[in-house]
């Protein structure tokens, strides 16, 4: 779609254009680039200078396991906080959508944790499981549970992935909330008036009719996972025990600001953007043309 | 409600009371902590009724009276004024760009337009590093600048204004230009009135935005004078060998919740229309 009555002015658009762009390329673009030039070159010990060494950078992260495990380690925790997050806020959303009354109410009472920040969402959790102070962490050890964050691969998943999907759950919900509204009643009496259970209408109406926003919520969510829950998983594992919860995005800053290795820092980075593009551009194709019938 | 099935709306209720008090849970376990004391709080398990040293820690942690910690009240600031330039000055730039693409033709429009389209792809936990670089040449270390400047593109905020301005009405445009209003004029005087409801939704989303970031105040602020208060919790808790005073880590997370939450809470409307909006 285009204007059909526009300005003409020679300088003013470029003008106007101005201070969008110079920030795109002195932060964006220069660092993009420099990730990229930096990730074929490898620095002397002393970060004097540095030579063009090709691949190499790549061919020693794929040839390094704990890499490979990185990516494992991602794939779980994403497809982890999607599922679950996905799913509780679905249920939620289609509670909420059957009281019609009170479904403001509960709104209310379930949106604002998205408005917690990443790392504080982190500290809560850490400190409700806490081995020695936090509170839930002593019911399990009343309970018998061995729990222990610090110690146990499996226990600090667990609690980076609570953490992740306690500060999704919200923004899911209200997606789906709209996307409940926005299914035609009568489609849903129709069927009730052949004799369809709640649950029958559910999984052969609404869920169907539900699948675009709940594709594009995947997609976020999977993004979400990758990329916004550092700082859940700097506070509460920093990336441990061992390497047992480092993501990709917390090897990455590993490798640049603890490590101080910039070239595979900057070679880690450009696999990133890889990823963050071919997500982006799933995104893209299909939100415009929705996942439909 | 199509049909009267008081069994499911019990569960319903059920279910729905289940998530909020799940959801819940932890704020009010942070509420409780924050008014103990930390001998209290360390008692395993502690309390769930509330102590009664609300305002002693509050008080504590807003000076700094606490050992190794910064003032909170210097923290929120930072952190408020962060987050009021960055949601500012992205939607001003946005709008300008999008003002620039949509109403004027010029060479290299829509070259400018994917530019500002591919930043989408390079979030800042992706170009840490060089980024970090950048900044550090400009000498914009613990500064505003350094703080808000790199966060300020935004091609969801062009976009949202592009797709808003494509819907308003060519008449207005000829009109204005027929009464020989310039560009500008017709910016201010036509444009920038009939985007105030998208300007209230953006500007919600992007405080949250700004005020919990986290990644890129780690990595630039060394000082503590300039530590935004999500930073400073993080401060608090990595107190090296010292034991972490929790109950004056969770009044600063409550407090670093407040305005946040306050913003969800009370421009709720916006907030929702933000969020829907921007991801279009």
């Amino acid at each position: 779609m285009e204007k059909r009555v526009v300005f003409t002015h020679k300088t003013l658009p470029y003008l106007l254009l101005l201070p969008q762009l110079a920030i795109t390329v002195v932060f964006f673009f220069l660092p993009a680039g420099q990730a990229m030039w930096q990730s074929f070159r490898m620095e002397d010990p002393f970060g004097l200078s540095s030579q063009f060494v090709g691949l190499s950078n790549f061919i020693d992260l794929f040839a390094n396991d704990d890499y490979i495990d990185s990516f494992q380690t991602t794939a779980v925790f994403s497809l982890l906080v999607a599922v679950l997050g996905l799913s509780i806020s679905l249920l939620l959303a289609v509670m909420a959508d059957r009281v019609i009354k009170a479904a403001s109410i509960y709104k209310t009472l379930l949106i604002w944790p998205y408005a917690v920040a990443t790392a504080v969402a982190g500290v809560l959790w850490l400190f409700l499981f806490s081995p020695s102070v936090g509170i839930l962490a002593v019911m399990l050890a009343k309970l018998g549970i061995s729990w222990n964050p610090r110690l146990d691969g499996t226990d600090a998943m667990t609690l980076v992935v609570l953490a992740s999907v306690w500060k999704q759950i919200s923004y899911n919900f209200l997606f789906f909330l709209a996307g409940l509204q926005a299914i035609p009643r009568s489609l849903i009496e129709a069927a009730a008036i052949d004799g369809a259970s709640p649950a029958r209408r559910f999984w052969t109406i609404v869920f169907p009719l539900l699948s675009p926003t709940t594709f594009f919520l995947l997609i976020i969510n999977v993004i979400y996972a990758f990329f916004d829950t550092f700082a859940i998983i700097d506070i509460i594992t920093q990336g441990g025990p061992g390497s047992e919860t480092s993501i990709l995005v917390y090897k990455v800053y590993n490798a640049g600001f603890k490590g101080l290795d910039l070239g595979s820092s900057a070679a880690q980075s450009v696999i990133l953007m890889l990823i963050v593009i071919v997500l982006t551009v799933v995104q893209f194709r299909y939100i415009d043309r929705k996942v439909n019938y | 409600m199509i049909e009267r099935r008081p069994v499911l709306d019990i569960i319903t209720h059920l279910v729905l009371i289940v998530g909020v008090v799940i959801i819940a849970f932890p704020i009010y376990v942070t509420f409780v902590a924050s008014t103990q004391t930390a001998q209290e709080v360390a008692r395993a398990p502690m309390s769930l009724l509330p102590g009664s040293h609300f305002f002693e820690n509050y008080w504590k942690v807003l000076v700094g009276d606490a050992a190794n910690t910064p003032p909170v009240a210097r923290m929120m600031w930072i952190s408020t004024v962060m987050a009021l330039v960055i949601a500012i000055g992205k939607i001003a730039i946005s709008m300008l760009s999008a003002f620039a693409v949509v109403y004027f033709r010029f060479r290299f429009r829509m070259f400018f337009f994917w530019m500002i389209f591919v930043t989408l792809m390079l979030p800042v936990e992706v170009r840490i590093a060089p980024t970090y670089k950048v900044v550090a040449d400009l000498g914009m270390l613990n500064s505003y600048a350094g703080l808000t400047l790199p966060l300020i593109a935004s091609a969801t905020a062009t976009f949202l204004f592009r797709q808003f301005f494509l819907t308003v009405p060519d008449e207005l445009i000829e009109a204005a230009r027929i009464d020989g209003a310039g560009p500008m004029r017709f910016f201010w005087d036509v444009l920038l009135p009939l985007s105030r409801t998208s300007i209230a939704a953006l500007f919600v989303i992007q405080f949250i935005y700004g005020w919990n970031q986290y990644l890129w105040p780690l990595i630039i602020t060394t000082h503590e004078n300039m530590y935004p208060v999500v930073i400073g919790i993080k401060r608090m808790i990595a107190g090296g060998d010292s034991v972490t005073e929790w109950n004056l880590v969770m009044a600063t997370a409550l407090l670093a919740m407040i305005p946040p939450v306050a913003v969800v809470v009370f421009m709720q409307k916006w907030f929702v229309k933000g969020l829907v909006d921007a991801e279009k």
